[in-house]
């Protein structure tokens, strides 16, 4: 992907803003995530050198989260909660509908790859389960139908 | 046109506070007298959510749960007879669910809007940072100390100890860490407070950093809470441009500030030395202690880890006094508690009460049974690390000490209940599950005990007879064993309590007599 170079300029912009401050990294991966949607290879020998640490030292805590990504995320971002309170609300049931009806490969993402599903732990909507967050918004007291609608809507949009 | 209120609540917009909004001010388009909808922070009574109130010469009235399409009858009767609505609630304020509750710390819940500084002022809002600037360290300290406060994150450690510890330990730079990485299911305390209350957490922060001499505080949110870390941010703004953050904070001339920082997705970071490690832009892995974090925490000097709910509950002890906050509760266990009740429940929500009510009366008598009307199977209590309850210790009162003693804890007080269609077998494996997918890695039992744990369960599910399904139980409870007291942190070592409380009040789920689970 050459045209990864492009976003080089942001990046440095913000790492030059974020280096003095103590265990800038969080902020600044989420940062880049936030303006590319993803963090791009190119960026990681830069935010290296900016916070006077290994690559790998970077890569490393890249890896370990799961909020950051590597590569371009797909149109819509599903998260479905996959946690005890919506389980115990029929979660699992939403889950099988959701691999049926986007007929997901194994990465999550759906078969016309306008939709990725990732299971999330808990959006503190635990009181009207279950929940799901579709693009950034949170939806509970969630049902077959609702779940279908919303689906729906995705798919008109793309 | 009287005025009307509508949480902006995170959970009361998922559940369609918005298309409410837009529907009032629709209908509201060609009446004489403009509409002018309150976004207050939400009362917590989630099962009614969208809820709706309106000011009246008695007090506010309430209409819910609301859609959109409900917006035009509710005008409607509004002109006439309101109680005629099926959605009418009558006096919110007297809804036994409300009424019951002792609301110490969500006192304002519901009636204010969270980024009002005078509508804080007027409920009592910056008192206890007066109070802490008149009475000085010593006596600050004192006072928490004295009222019996304990950790609200789930340890329930002694506050009191912490803020004498990082006050005694001379270091050039002190920090308070405020954690707010509510990770686990069943609880939305923390969220509530930030998005509904965001000056009471600032409030209590301040009163710690200048009584134990800290200049600098975070506010460590979890990702997952963006509407949390814009209200928080937003807040900040406010309190330091009228002085209660900055050089001369609330005019005690010391100086305290503070930012938010957010978290990316890692439940392990809701552990405290694995928090701080976040915080400095590392891995979220857990540290060995000794040293306690009072004494070399964030970036190595003296540091006051707490929950929300800990360090908001300062503010009410100071301005009250500790005696005041120690009448609630019972035995060790004082003050109060937000238990939120979750999962298959028909009256999900938040209840603060005292300590000591029974978990029946939380899930009966204020969650009113399971939503699904099936027969109660058990209540999750503490998140995915604490016991699954059966029904028949539901009489064990809320409390640290009563709960430690049935093999249970109280964590942060979420509950999340289950009604006999929830197989316990698959809670078992999946609570193992989460812990391989969560665990930082730093030491071996968590590590390698989760991942052979759920290989152990699918083993023990597959068993083809009675003597291959007693050789795999054998098996899980010595590692479950090996987990809880080998493990660094509680996520290894507490993981194994739903495995084995569903083993030993479910082994029908598992395939097993319950005399088999019993050995």
């Amino acid at each position: 992907m050459p045209d990864e170079m492009l976003h080089l300029p942001m990046v440095n912009s913000l790492l030059e803003r974020h280096k003095g401050s103590p265990g800038a990294l969080l902020p600044i991966l989420h940062e880049i995530q936030e303006g590319i949607g993803y963090i791009p290879d190119v960026a990681i020998p830069e935010i290296a050198h900016a916070l006077n640490q290994s690559q790998a030292e970077i890569r490393g805590v890249i890896s370990f989260y799961h909020d950051f990504r590597t590569t371009p995320p797909a149109r819509h971002i599903l998260r479905l909660c996959r946690a005890e309170s919506c389980k115990s609300r029929g979660a699992e049931q939403l889950a099988a509908q959701l691999r049926e009806r986007l007929q997901l490969d194994d990465h999550g993402s759906s078969a016309d790859g306008s939709i990725s599903l990732r299971p999330v732990y808990c959006l503190g909507a635990c009181a009207c389960s279950p929940a799901l967050e579709l693009d950034g918004r949170v939806h509970a007291r969630l049902s077959a139908e609702r779940l279908d609608a919303l689906l729906d809507a995705c798919r008109e949009d793309a | 046109m009287p005025a009307f209120y509508l949480p902006g609540d995170s959970l009361a917009r998922a559940v369609g506070a918005e298309e409410v909004v837009v529907a009032l001010n629709t209908h509201a388009r060609g009446r004489v007298v403009p509409l002018e909808v309150k976004r207050t922070s939400s009362r917590g009574l989630y099962w009614l959510e969208p809820l709706l109130e309106v000011d009246t010469p008695q007090g506010r009235i309430g209409f819910g749960p609301l859609t959109a399409a409900d917006v035009p009858s509710v005008l409607e009767a509004l002109q006439g007879e309101p109680s005629s609505h099926p959605l009418a609630l009558g006096l919110v304020e007297e809804l036994p669910y409300l009424k019951t509750q002792q609301r110490l710390l969500f006192a304002r819940a519901g009636i204010t809007q969270p980024l009002y500084l005078d509508e804080y002022l007027e409920h009592g809002g910056f008192e206890g940072l007066k109070r802490a600037v008149a009475i000085g360290g010593e006596q600050t300290a004192t006072e928490v100390f004295d009222s019996g406060l304990r950790g609200r994150g789930g340890a329930a450690f002694p506050a009191g100890i912490k803020w004498r510890t990082v006050r005694a330990t001379e270091a050039a730079q002190k920090y308070i860490v405020c954690n707010a990485d509510e990770g686990d299911s069943g609880t939305f305390a923390d969220r509530m407070l930030m998005e509904g209350d965001p000056f009471l957490l600032i409030e209590g922060m301040a009163i710690a950093g200048i009584t134990v001499g800290a200049s600098y505080g975070y506010i460590y949110v979890r990702s997952e809470y963006p509407d949390a870390v814009t209200t928080l941010r937003n807040a900040l703004e406010i309190a330091r441009s009228n002085g209660y953050l900055g050089n001369n904070v609330g005019g005690s001339g010391q100086a305290f500030d503070m930012e938010v920082r957010v978290g990316a997705g890692a439940y392990i970071c809701g552990e405290e030395t694995a928090l701080l490690d976040s915080l400095e832009g590392k891995r979220g892995v857990v540290r060995a202690k000794p040293p306690i974090p009072a004494l070399k925490g964030l970036f190595g000097q003296p540091t006051l880890v707490h929950n929300v709910l800990t360090l908001a509950s300062v503010p009410l002890i100071l301005a009250k006094g500790a005696q005041f906050y120690r009448d609630y509760g019972m035995g060790r266990s004082l003050g109060t508690m937000p238990f939120q009740l979750a999962g298959n429940i028909r009256h999900g929500g938040l209840v603060e009460r005292a300590f000591g009510l029974t978990l029946r009366e939380l899930v009966q008598d204020y969650g009113g049974g399971t939503a699904s009307g099936r027969p109660l199977k058990a209540a999750q209590v503490g998140g995915p690390l604490g016991a699954w309850v059966p029904p028949s210790q539901f009489d064990t009162p809320l409390d640290y000490e009563a709960f430690a003693g049935i093999g249970a804890m109280l964590g942060h007080g979420g509950v999340v209940v289950a009604d006999d269609s929830l197989d316990m077998a698959h809670m078992a494996r999946f609570a193992l599950q989460f812990c391989a997918e969560e665990s930082c890695g730093k030491c071996t039992p968590c590590r390698i005990g989760s991942t052979r744990g759920v290989e152990v369960i699918d083993r023990l599910l597959a068993a083809p007879d009675q003597s291959g399904r007693d050789e795999q139980v054998i098996i899980l409870k010595d590692l479950c064993d090996t987990m809880q007291y080998g493990s660094l942190c509680a996520l290894g070592g507490m993981a194994p309590f739903p495995v084995v409380s569903a083993l030993k009040y479910f082994p029908a789920d598992f395939g097993l007599h319950p005399s088999e689970a019993d050995q």
